[in-house]
């Protein structure tokens, strides 16, 4: 009967504690991610970079390296590591557009690598460019300008 | 200081993230819509600038930051060319950060391996 309980209370509480974990891992990476991106720009502004450029140019170089982390496969062991955590960042759009073109590169470099490559990172510059174009509008129309 | 807020928020913004995909039934893909789309409509009403003000990278690289990219650049084209920046705006803000990830992903692909393990 304790057994029986006691495997009960497991199954219970398992699910929870496994979100629990993923969260937490989640939370490491990805912070860890953010922290080197602030790094990174707090020495471009102390090179004299601009705000907006200094942005611009962290998001490059973490771009870059998300690309060659993905090259050599370790993107994806970090990704079933981290979860959300190497998803969410810009590191995880740069994978998103590498992996498949890596994938796909036996059906072709036209349908293969170059229609691949958009297989999750067209639906956020879809979606993203509508957003804007919205905003935009509001701002055109309602706006404080 | 920032750079512990930056840990912070940006570790927090993924675990919203890990929770909508261990909670729902969304797909990483679906997730990274909604926060660009959510991102960018926090940044034309004016939100998500105070949280990177504090926040700094923590707020920028997390995909949402992408969002407030894509807002305050086409406000800025706006301001510069109206009603045209609101169709250049978006694509000219994310252009830096998209075209060296096309590039240097392609190039990367033709040197790579297949590993069987794409998204």
């Amino acid at each position: 009967m304790d057994k029986q309980k006691y495997a009960k209370l497991v199954k219970e509480s398992s699910p929870g504690s496994n979100v629990a974990v993923n969260c937490l891992r989640a939370f490491f990476v990805g912070g860890t991610i953010c922290l080197m991106g602030q790094i990174f720009k707090n020495a471009l502004l102390a090179a004299n970079m601009q705000q907006d450029d200094a942005s611009l140019v962290t998001a490059m170089i973490l771009i870059v390296i998300a690309v060659l982390f993905t090259g050599v496969g370790l993107y994806s062991k970090l990704g079933s590591f981290a979860g959300a955590g190497s998803v969410v960042p810009i590191t995880g759009f740069a994978n998103a557009i590498t992996a498949p073109a890596i994938e796909f590169k036996k059906e072709g470099l036209v349908m293969g690598v170059g229609a691949k490559m958009f297989l999750v990172a067209g639906p956020v510059l879809v979606y993203g460019t509508m957003a804007s174009v919205i905003v935009g509008l509001f701002y055109y129309f309602l706006g404080g300008r | 200081m920032t750079l512990f807020w930056a840990f912070i928020i940006g570790g927090l913004i993924c675990v919203i993230g890990q929770l909508l995909i261990d909670l729902t039934k969304l797909t990483p893909a679906r997730i990274l819509v909604i926060f660009v789309v959510a991102g960018c409509f926090l940044s034309g009403i004016g939100v998500y600038q105070h949280i990177v003000d504090f926040a700094g990278a923590g707020a920028l690289v997390p995909l949402p930051g992408f969002g407030h990219v894509l807002a305050q650049g086409t406000k800025k084209a706006v301001n510069e060319r109206g009603l045209l920046g609101v169709v250049t705006g978006g694509f000219t803000a994310m252009a830096g950060g998209v075209t060296v990830a096309v590039v240097v992903g392609y190039l990367i692909a033709m040197v790579s391996k297949p590993k069987g393990d794409a998204r």
